[in-house]
């Protein structure tokens, strides 16, 4: 089985000189040199690559929308806030293998014109700041960036941005917003970044597994990439799991596994004593899959007609000891947290609901807080809020509540949470009072 | 009043970018870096260099979890209290945080050692629970390694 992405992953992570032995800024060389920038994006259309960030969004077309005939400076960002509760995929990449990432920067960029790159790394992340710091400055010295690539003509300078942590920024256009040294707040679309991006030019914003996965469709071609999947949506993808299990990882995997495989042979399965009973397939912001979903294939496709979303592709497991009403308190808990405050739905309604799923877990739940929850799932769902937020905050609880209702209704007829004295083990979620701001 | 060497980095950023206020987030990090936290008068500071009101550079400022307005402790610790954390035990991590430290979220010791603050994930659910003391990431957490992590920090 191939895996590109996480074959030459090391830590330390490979130098220059050991990453062009093993083939690496090869795609640099080729497309460069011998590919018109359109051809770049025609090929990477036409291999199906789908964002890895978490949306999908065939990573060719949007490529395609960037105006080329326009004078002045447009930009490329890798998208290294990785803050998707239950996600660490791309902290194996950032950290394992730089030089690859920087590789996809400098081709996009290529694709694009871009005549500037930037890498927004998350706060949290020290030793990737530190080993691409250093990957971007060899890349310089061996003339894989600044003025004239490979006497190209082709120019691009790059830079390193660490965030100083909001959730927010993972939000491709709040994340241009920080960029500019502003809050994080979303922007209206249209226009789309590709036309009106970072400084108001055409920029290109694409996830750090996306990026990283550029050399090897170059190198390697479209074909190659389809025939490396289970399904329609080409490639392999990082796949983790989380939670009570055996063996928690993360593994490159071909694009369609099942869930039971990923669980059951990659994790090495539940911890003795404790049972299986939900997930979240793609980070905090994606509805829960259960026990009859073990079989589907863990694709774009697949995972949406089971009613949820690949999303990062990094799962969450719910286990059988543990309150799935405490389990979602401590979702919306963060989703109300990090909420920008931009919008009244999102600002309003993730706290009420945070208040009620605490109410609930303490005892202190009344019957018609159920359909209340039920109801915010509409107010703060698609179509009636600025971003994706608080929809996204919205899918663990509507699927909660479907699946998992019974918890709910027993909090509120016993008085207390069944898994736990509330008294004397409050979650430390319970502190709703604190300042996160200091 | 910002140090020279507060000044001379902050006007390098500037020139970074194509507008000063631009470089609005990058000031208030190397405020920090130096001080620790962002006072009211360095955020006049900053204004001041940025061309921009003290009430948008604190708007940025207040915006962003790790820019610190009020004054924090030499050494940082950065809880992770995200859903794989919880799910592997973060209750008992921050009970015994909180007797060895005797603080709560958001306080300092009293001897101005540490600072205790939830962080959204770290990133790193395949080792949880998980904190970070300044920039060191700690993993695969007991209650039992607590006190021998915190021992490290002066």
């Amino acid at each position: 089985m191939e895996r590109p992405l996480t074959q030459h992953i090391t830590f330390p992570p490979l130098e220059i000189r050991q990453y062009e032995a093993i083939g690496g800024y090869q795609a640099v060389r080729k497309a460069l040199r011998h590919m018109q920038p359109a051809d770049v994006t025609a090929l990477v259309k036409e291999s199906n690559m789908k964002g890895r960030g978490g949306a999908g969004f065939s990573t060719g077309m949007k490529w395609s929308f960037v105006p080329m005939n326009v004078p002045g400076p447009k930009y490329l960002v890798a998208n290294a806030d990785e803050m998707e509760p239950g996600t660490f995929k791309d902290r194996l990449l950032l950290e394992g293998n730089p030089h690859q990432l920087l590789e996809g920067m400098i081709v996009a960029a290529y694709a694009i014109q871009a005549t500037e790159a930037f890498v927004f790394l998350r706060w949290a992340y020290k030793e990737a700041a530190v080993v691409i710091r250093k990957a971007i400055q060899e890349a310089y010295d061996a003339g894989y960036l600044g003025k004239d690539i490979l006497g190209t003509g082709y120019s691009l300078e790059m830079h390193l941005h660490t965030g100083v942590g909001r959730y927010m920024c993972g939000e491709e256009t709040a994340l241009l917003n920080s960029l500019e040294g502003k809050r994080a707040t979303p922007r209206a679309k249209p226009p789309f970044p590709q036309v009106s991006g970072l400084f108001g030019k055409p920029t290109i914003v694409n996830n750090v597994e996306t990026l990283s996965y550029i050399p090897h469709i170059v190198n390697k071609g479209a074909d190659w990439f389809k025939s490396l999947s289970r399904t329609a949506d080409g490639g392999t993808k990082i796949y983790g799991v989380s939670g009570r299990v055996n063996k928690p990882g993360a593994w490159e995997l071909p694009m369609g596994v099942t869930m039971r495989e990923l669980i059951e042979v990659h994790a090495g399965g539940m911890q003795k004593g404790y049972g299986f009973r939900g997930a979240l397939p793609g980070g905090a912001s994606t509805d829960f899959l259960i026990d009859k979903h073990m079989d589907i294939q863990m694709d774009f496709a697949g995972v949406a007609a089971a009613g949820s979303r690949l999303g990062t592709g990094t799962m969450v497991i719910l286990d059988d000891q543990t309150c799935p009403v405490g389990f979602v308190h401590n979702l919306e808990h963060f989703f109300a947290q990090e909420s920008c405050g931009f919008c009244t739905p999102c600002r309003e309604g993730l706290p009420w609901t945070e208040k009620l799923l605490w109410a609930i877990e303490q005892g202190r739940g009344r019957d018609e807080d159920l359909d209340l929850l039920l109801r915010h799932t509409e107010w703060l769902g698609p179509g009636n809020t600025f971003c994706a937020l608080a929809p996204g905050a919205m899918e663990p609880l509507q699927s909660a509540l479907k699946y998992f209702r019974d918890d709910f209704e027993r909090h509120i007829r016993e008085h207390r949470c069944p898994y736990h004295d509330p008294v004397t083990a409050a979650p430390a979620s319970a502190h709703l009072h604190y300042t996160h701001h200091l | 009043m910002l140090s020279m060497t507060e000044k001379e980095r902050i006007e390098e950023e500037i020139r970074q970018v194509p507008l000063k206020r631009a470089a609005c987030i990058e000031a208030l990090k190397i405020v920090q870096e130096q001080r620790r936290w962002v006072s009211d008068e360095s955020i006049r500071d900053v204004a001041d260099i940025l061309d921009m009101s003290p009430e948008e550079v604190d708007s940025v400022a207040t915006f962003y979890n790790l820019i610190f307005r009020q004054p924090v402790g030499r050494h940082i610790i950065l809880l992770c209290d995200s859903i794989s954390c919880y799910v592997m035990g973060l209750k008992s991590i921050h009970a015994e945080l909180v007797s060895l430290l005797n603080i709560q979220y958001g306080q300092t010791t009293a001897d101005g050692r540490f600072t205790l603050l939830p962080n959204p994930c770290l990133g790193t659910c395949d080792h949880a629970p998980a904190l970070m003391v300044d920039s060191d990431l700690y993993r695969d957490l007991q209650p039992s390694a607590l006190a021998g992590i915190l021992e490290k920090y002066t």
